[in-house]
């Protein structure tokens, strides 16, 4: 039967080419656009660490005094060197570590002076965000406690130092220091970068990585948000009143989470008992999604657009429902022939929504051209995700089942109207 | 007179016609709000910076030890002074649409009870303000004796000048010379107000706050040392700024000269409000869209209609009616349908609006867009039913006598 109904649409279709075009090309806009900047919201609001993102946890807390403190206001994002040593000392997540972005200038194998970007952090960054090693290994935390001057570098710089060869074991000069290579990171890059949102959403990992002790021993250039209060003559001296690190914990289950949160409610307590301040703190951690989600990754812009499309995909819909009425009544005869013969309401209905839906297909095929059309553009904006938009299996995929659900629920009333169609009436009539 | 003839007709295809009228009303709310968004933007874009844009550039190096920026300023400023064409050269924290540096929360007690709001310093020295080329309203610039060193990230003395928007917000209708405000333990007290400045990475914390600057006259060192302005007449400025990196990597080797931060104030420009420009053009592509796609909808609908009613046409033409009569009607009837559907799309696009001034930082849709969305969404009805209509009008008298 189904088959017998395709091919009554396809020939009902062919009858009338400009209406079906019409219809066609109304539903292929109003999908191209929708799925562009569907995949574009896809893309921004999705996982970058599947498998782990529940179980990395970004940790905050409020420990301004209580003068500066102020109802309402946001947690802020960093902790102050103070409080991040205190937590990365006492160790209770399974791994923790603490962070920051800066810049720094080597000297390529040319002379060159070349200006990286670089992350301090601590040697259990690597395992959590599942850094992979190609040369070498990670520092070990020994290093940490040693400030031990050493250097993880990414796949692209030793690429422009090195050639590409095994560096591990070289020197980097930074100024007058040197720190030698113990290893190069394989293929790694998180977008959106979830663990340092402040310096750029998008983009590819830092080049060198140095354990954030040496960074401070060695007064390494930082950059990112520092918000101090009162006198801070120095904001990365160890009792500095600024909050600028970033402190990031992984544990393993949730009674693990249940348990770290306790032990974070216990500091706050401690420090309220030193008299630090007599606020309750705001301690809490934020799983990767949650991060990202407070943090706004997605751009109100991008949402607008999104918004935008979705709208425009119900006038072209609506648009659609006008045509399908059209072409439905307008074979009100033939409609009544097939009922006079005994085609149930039913097998009309079906009959219209199949037709509907041949519609929908060949929308959805064109706009998935569109689409592809629309990410390349979205590709050339001057936006740093731009360059991580794609169209996975899953958005193929979603393009179709949404063109298809779009032009049946277009279809639906049309062909409700021609289910309706009194036999003896449309006969006479013709 | 047809009008009654036409509401009756119309009455016959009721869904049909709620149809053309929905997609008029939507495609109403939804042009009324993008021309409102495309206008928004590109009046963010055209802010007033109230300084000597096309005459200025910044120049930004990297890669040097705070300690030696006694130094260093000294020699960036004569390697930047001998580059012929240049005007001046000063040290600066940053500059309009530059990288957004040095925003504080203050305070109009020292006590830190009367929040003022999240300002922009500029922490500039001596030439800067002229060079800015800021335009005085009240008070006076800055002198020499003005320039207090850093202590921390800021002089903790500064005589200062603001922006006469600032000076607005924080002491409403009054004079504003002589008043401070404090940002912890830093102390400001206000010597000048200038016409217009608009913020480093203006446009933080929305339109309103845009020109939230204060000019904090401030002594190079330690704190501030790397970035500086540049001032040359404006046919000059692409040469000069070029002459200048080339003459930089000759007397300073030491540094590295951050390229993509050292540009024209006419770049800096351009590329802070790229975002908004492109987000404009998307939407203008977003209008013209849904024009097009409305208009082929009439085009359908009114032809479904048009060959639908051949023989009634037939009819009347064979009872008197002219062609131009024929033309007429189905002018009207679109008139009238999408006078319906604009009626309807005012009270949506108001409702669009507000759900956008919840989400978004946007002002109240003014009224004026809606004739205008009227008037466009009219047009395209009666240019869209054009080619129908004139179909009709061609049905000759004789279709009346054929049956089917």
């Amino acid at each position: 039967m189904f088959g017998y109904y395709l091919d009554l649409a396809l020939r009902s279709l062919k009858r009338n080419k400009v209406l079906t075009a019409l219809m066609v090309l109304a539903i292929a806009l109003g999908i191209g656009t929708s799925m562009t900047t569907l995949t574009v919201m896809h893309v921004l609001s999705g996982d970058p660490i599947p498998g782990k993102s529940a179980q990395l946890f970004r940790v905050r807390m409020n420990v301004y005094p209580d003068d500066s403190f102020r109802q309402g206001d946001k947690v802020p994002d960093n902790l102050t060197r103070r409080d991040a040593e205190a937590l990365l000392l006492a160790g209770q997540a399974d791994r923790q570590a603490a962070m920051s972005a800066g810049a720094m200038v080597v000297v390529s194998a040319k002379g060159e002076p070349l200006r990286v970007a670089t992350r301090y952090t601590g040697a259990d960054f690597f395992p959590m965000f599942d850094a992979p090693m190609r040369y070498g290994a990670a520092w070990r935390r020994e290093d940490d406690a040693g400030r031990a001057r050493v250097a993880v570098i990414s796949d692209a710089l030793n690429e422009q130092l090195f050639g590409g060869a095994d560096s591990v074991g070289q020197t980097l000069r930074v100024g007058d220091q040197s720190l030698r290579i113990v290893g190069v990171l394989g293929d790694w890059s998180m977008n959106p970068r979830f663990y340092d949102l402040s310096n750029g959403q998008f983009g590819d990992s830092e080049q060198v990585f140095v354990p954030l002790s040496t960074a401070l021993d060695l007064k390494l250039s930082t950059s990112g948000s520092t918000s101090c209060w009162g006198n801070a003559p120095d904001p990365r001296a160890a009792d500095a009143p600024c909050i600028w690190l970033q402190y990031w914990a992984e544990l393993g289950t949730p009674a693990k989470a249940a348990a770290y949160r306790q032990y974070l409610q216990n500091y706050i307590a401690l420090q309220q008992q030193g008299g630090r301040f007599t606020h309750d703190g705001q301690a809490g951690l934020l799983d990767v999604m949650q991060w990202l989600d407070a943090k706004g990754v997605v751009p109100a812009d991008v949402r607008l657009q999104t918004w935008l499309a979705l709208g425009f995909l119900g006038i072209c819909l609506l648009n659609t429902v006008g045509l399908l009425l059209a072409k439905f009544l307008r074979r009100s005869g033939e409609i009544g022939v097939r009922r006079a013969l005994g085609a149930s309401r039913r097998a009309i209905f079906v009959q219209c929504l199949v037709e509907a839906g041949v519609v929908g297909i060949a929308g959805g095929a064109f706009g998935l051209a569109l689409a592809a059309l629309g990410l390349v553009l979205v590709r050339h904006q001057p936006t740093d995700y731009g360059a991580y938009v794609h169209m996975d299996l899953r958005m193929l995929l979603a393009t179709f089942v949404l063109a298809l659900a779009s032009s049946l629920l277009a279809g639906l009333l049309p062909a409700w109207r021609a289910m309706h169609v009194a036999p003896a009436v449309a006969l006479k009539s013709n | 007179m047809q009008t009654g003839l036409i509401l009756a007709a119309l009455r016959k295809h009721r869904l049909a016609t709620l149809l053309i009228a929905l997609e008029i009303a939507l495609a109403c709310a939804v042009l009324c709000n993008a021309c409102f968004l495309i206008a928004h933007r590109m009046g963010l874009t055209r802010v007033d910076s109230g300084v000597d844009e096309s005459a200025l550039a910044v120049f930004k190096i990297d890669g040097f030890e705070a300690a030696q920026a006694g130094d260093l300023n000294a020699r960036m400023l004569a390697g930047l002074r001998a580059v012929p064409g240049m005007q001046s050269a000063s040290v600066v924290n940053t500059a309009p649409f530059g990288l957004p540096t040095g925003n504080a929360g203050i305070n109009l007690d020292r006590e830190g009870k009367r929040f003022g709001g999240v300002v922009g310093l500029y922490l500039d020295g001596p030439g800067s303000f002229e060079a800015l080329g800021l335009r005085l309203v009240a008070g006076r610039a800055p002198q020499t004796g003005d320039f207090q060193p850093m202590v921390g990230f800021a002089p903790k003395d500064s005589q200062v000048v603001v922006s006469h928007t600032l000076a607005e917000h924080l002491w409403p209708g009054q004079d504003p010379l002589g008043k401070e405000f404090w940002s912890g333990d830093y102390h400001f007290r206000v010597i000048g107000v200038v016409a217009h400045m608009a913020r480093p990475g203006a446009g933080e914390g929305g339109t309103g706050t845009i020109e939230w600057s204060v000019f904090v006259p401030t002594q190079p060192g330690p704190n501030l040392v790397g970035t500086y302005l540049l001032r040359a007449a404006p046919q000059d400025l692409p040469r000069v700024l070029r002459d200048a990196k080339a003459a930089i990597a000759r007397a300073v080797p030491d540094v590295v000269i951050d390229h993509e931060n050292s540009r024209t104030l006419g770049d800096l420009r351009e590329r802070y409000f790229r975002s908004d420009r492109v987000m404009a053009s998307l939407l203008v592509g977003v209008v013209a869209a849904l024009l097009g796609v409305t208009a082929l909808g009439i085009v359908g609908l009114a032809s479904f209609w048009v060959q639908q009613r051949r023989r009634q046409i037939g009819i009347r033409r064979a009872i008197g009616a002219t062609r131009g009569d024929i033309l007429r009607y189905f002018q009207t009837e679109n008139f009238l349908i999408v006078t319906f559907g604009i009626a309807l799309g005012m009270l949506l696009a108001f409702a669009l609006n507000a759900m956008l001034m919840r989400f978004y930082e946007l002002p109240h849709l003014p009224l004026a867009y809606l004739p205008a969305g009227a008037l466009a969404l009219w047009g395209l009805g009666q240019v869209a039913v054009l080619g129908p209509a004139l179909r009709a009008a061609a049905v000759p008298p004789v279709v009346a006598t054929r049956s089917g």
